[in-house]
């Protein structure tokens, strides 16, 4: 095979990767911030899929039109999980947590199952067969629209953590919980906020990726692994690091997929995951824990 | 007599649990086949959470990627016995072995490297799913397509190769069962049982006592994955088929923990009421469905869902230390750790 198809598979990774990124973007948020394991982080993104699935059908709209709406809905569902469920188990013990998230995760997921069954859906945009080409390479330009606005929603997201009051306060949380309850800040709202934010997170990756995959209700336990692994190899907590990682594990699947067997490419970012743990447990990005 | 006390049981506890076990031995006797066959699966999931169980409600190690031991006992053994001719029993050995040394693997490697908490949960099940795509594409034992060990019609029952009638796999299962419970006991009485709750407690605390927390740790792993290997090569000459996607699935870890969770995490029965409570409801969930002629294929999952969330949010120790209590069964305390 000529080099060019190599080099075609990996930009179509890296593209693959940012979507990816945005979505472990979302957990790396709910982590640093509210210290809880959204073990439902999958699930979501696959709740999200089928949201646009479902607006394509039945409306023609666009997903990449619907990204920030079902961003918006995803917000809300974040918020009032976060408030109704999740908030009397923050103190509680970690495999707690876990568990109320795995159990929130069962239900989706056969929730889908048992709504829209458990074929294959997708999204045929009239301009799913477009490419871009650039010089000798050719450039899918659905990954291109979906890697450009994962970019935008990731750009956004940090500008309001940096540059925002709430995103400071947010931030002043997830530093010092006791800190930010002694000037007074509303720390419940705020985790609710950030867990919102962060499934808005998911929302606009899995209206990205249902133009790139097909999407089934069995998805959602293999994203939230992706998710972690990314996170992990990216490095905790690091809003930079969650994208680097994701840009990582694309290429490593799209790599994978060409040199050994589709089928098997996930085999690859387990490997890098160990790999990872093992050598720099704190991710590529991360601060060593003090 | 305080020698004779199981798991710290008053004497009238002693007696409830006899008649437990006398009612499951004679249940053949009454049971059609399908309440033999949703009596085996009560056992197995008995059986597999009590092996979940020494991890986590022991040593506190969550393993949320327990399939890949059932996995891997339930492939060495059917691979010996299909392509060698290897009885089970001695398929078993090898089976336990595989997945010890899986377990080890897996135990060496977090704990060396102080991979703990959400971490560790999460390195196995990257090592589950990991075997699940793997055991895909190994062609010897069948690859995506499943692995079936022969099916014949058996008119006795051959239990030196646990091939026959349901009757026989459910005394087998129980046996398991008992065993596992006995061991557990004796586990959680000695030495090392000790030493696994000092780490479940405060691992630095019992770092600091002199407790060399890797290595028990480690012994935790691989007794429970041990013991769980067992569990798949008794699902693999059971049910006669083994697929990837099926038995090194995630949804096939979370089956195993439940029992132990809703029951009651580091009790020695609260895997087996776990395993009847959770089994038995939504085995006669499906029975009420098929009754009105709904056939829905989330819906047991779904169960599966609400029953955690109900236990996990209402009673957060589960239903068994409620349960003691209400049975005036509470340990005296002495026994009141291990209980």
């Amino acid at each position: 095979m000529p080099a060019g198809i190599y080099l075609n598979v990996a930009i179509g990774g890296l593209l693959t990767g940012l979507v990816y990124g945005l979505m472990a973007l979302g957990l790396s948020v709910i982590f640093g911030v509210v210290r809880v394991v959204n073990f439902a982080h999958g699930e979501m993104m696959t709740v999200a899929m089928y949201i646009a699935v479902v607006l394509f059908a039945a409306l023609k709209l666009d997903p990449l039109v619907m990204m920030v709406p079902i961003a918006a809905v995803l917000f809300v569902f974040g918020y009032a999980l976060q408030r109704g469920l999740i908030n009397p188990f923050i103190s509680r013990p970690e495999h707690s947590q876990f568990m109320l998230l795995v159990a929130v995760g069962l239900i989706l997921i056969n929730a889908l199952l048992i709504i829209f069954g458990p074929d294959a859906r997708n999204v045929q945009t009239s301009y799913s067969l477009d490419s871009f080409l650039v010089g000798p390479l050719i450039v899918d330009a659905t990954k291109v629209y979906a890697g450009t606005a994962a970019i935008a929603f990731a750009v956004a997201l940090f500008v309001f953590f940096k540059f925002t009051m709430t995103g400071k306060a947010i931030r002043a949380c997830a530093d010092n919980y006791t800190g930010a309850l002694v000037v007074g800040l509303d720390v419940k709202r705020l985790y609710a906020l950030t867990f919102g934010l962060g499934s808005a997170c998911v929302g606009a990756a899995g209206a990205m990726l249902v133009m790139l995959i097909d999407v089934t209700p069995q998805l959602g336990p293999g994203f939230t692994l992706l998710a972690f692994i990314i996170v992990i190899t990216g490095g905790l907590g690091s809003m930079p690091g969650a994208l680097l990682g994701g840009l990582l594990i694309g290429l490593t699947e799209a790599m994978a997929g060409i040199f050994f067997t589709p089928s098997a490419k996930s085999m690859f970012s387990f490997a890098l995951l160990v790999l990872v743990l093992l050598f720099r447990p704190q991710g590529i990005l991360g601060k060593k824990a003090s | 007599m305080s020698r004779m006390r199981l798991g710290g049981l008053r004497p009238h506890g002693a007696a409830l649990l006899a008649l437990l076990l006398a009612g499951l031995v004679a249940a053949p006797l009454f049971a059609n086949d399908y309440l033999l066959t949703v009596l085996i699966l009560i056992l197995y999931f008995a059986y597999a959470g009590q092996a979940w169980n020494i991890m986590m409600g022991f040593a506190g190690q969550l393993s949320l990627g327990h399939a890949i031991y059932v996995g891997l006992g339930g492939y060495t053994a059917a691979a010996l016995f299909v392509h060698f001719g290897i009885g089970p029993w001695i398929g078993l050995i090898a089976a336990i072995a595989v997945a010890m040394l899986c377990g080890a693997i897996i135990g060496f490697l977090a704990f060396r490297f102080g991979v703990g908490g959400v971490y560790f949960a999460i390195l196995t099940i990257a090592f589950a799913e990991f075997a699940r795509i793997g055991f895909d594409h190994i062609k010897w034992t069948g690859a995506s397509g499943g692995f079936f060990l022969p099916v014949a019609q058996y008119a006795y029952n051959d239990l030196w190769h646990l091939r026959g009638k349901p009757v026989m796999f459910y005394y087998v299962i129980l046996v398991l069962a008992v065993a596992a419970f006995v061991l557990c006991h004796l586990l959680l009485k000695s030495r090392m049982g000790y030493f696994w709750q000092a780490i479940r407690e405060d691992e630095q605390a019992a770092r600091a006592l002199g407790i060399n927390t890797f290595r028990y740790k480690l012994y935790a792993v691989v007794i429970s994955a041990g013991m769980t290997a067992v569990a798949g090569v008794f699902f693999a000459f059971f049910y006669n088929n083994l697929f990837p996607e099926q038995i090194f699935h995630i949804s096939r870890s979370i089956e195993i923990i439940l029992g132990p969770i809703i029951g009651g995490i580091g009790t020695l029965f609260g895997p087996i009421i776990g395993a009847f409570l959770l089994t038995g409801l939504a085995e006669s969930m499906n029975e009420i469905m098929s009754a009105f002629g709904l056939d829905v294929p989330g819906a047991k999952q779904i169960f599966y869902g609400i029953c955690l969330l109900f236990v996990v949010m209402v009673l957060p120790e589960g239903v068994w230390p409620p349960l003691r209590k209400l049975l005036r069964l509470e340990p005296s305390r002495r026994d009141h750790r291990e209980q």
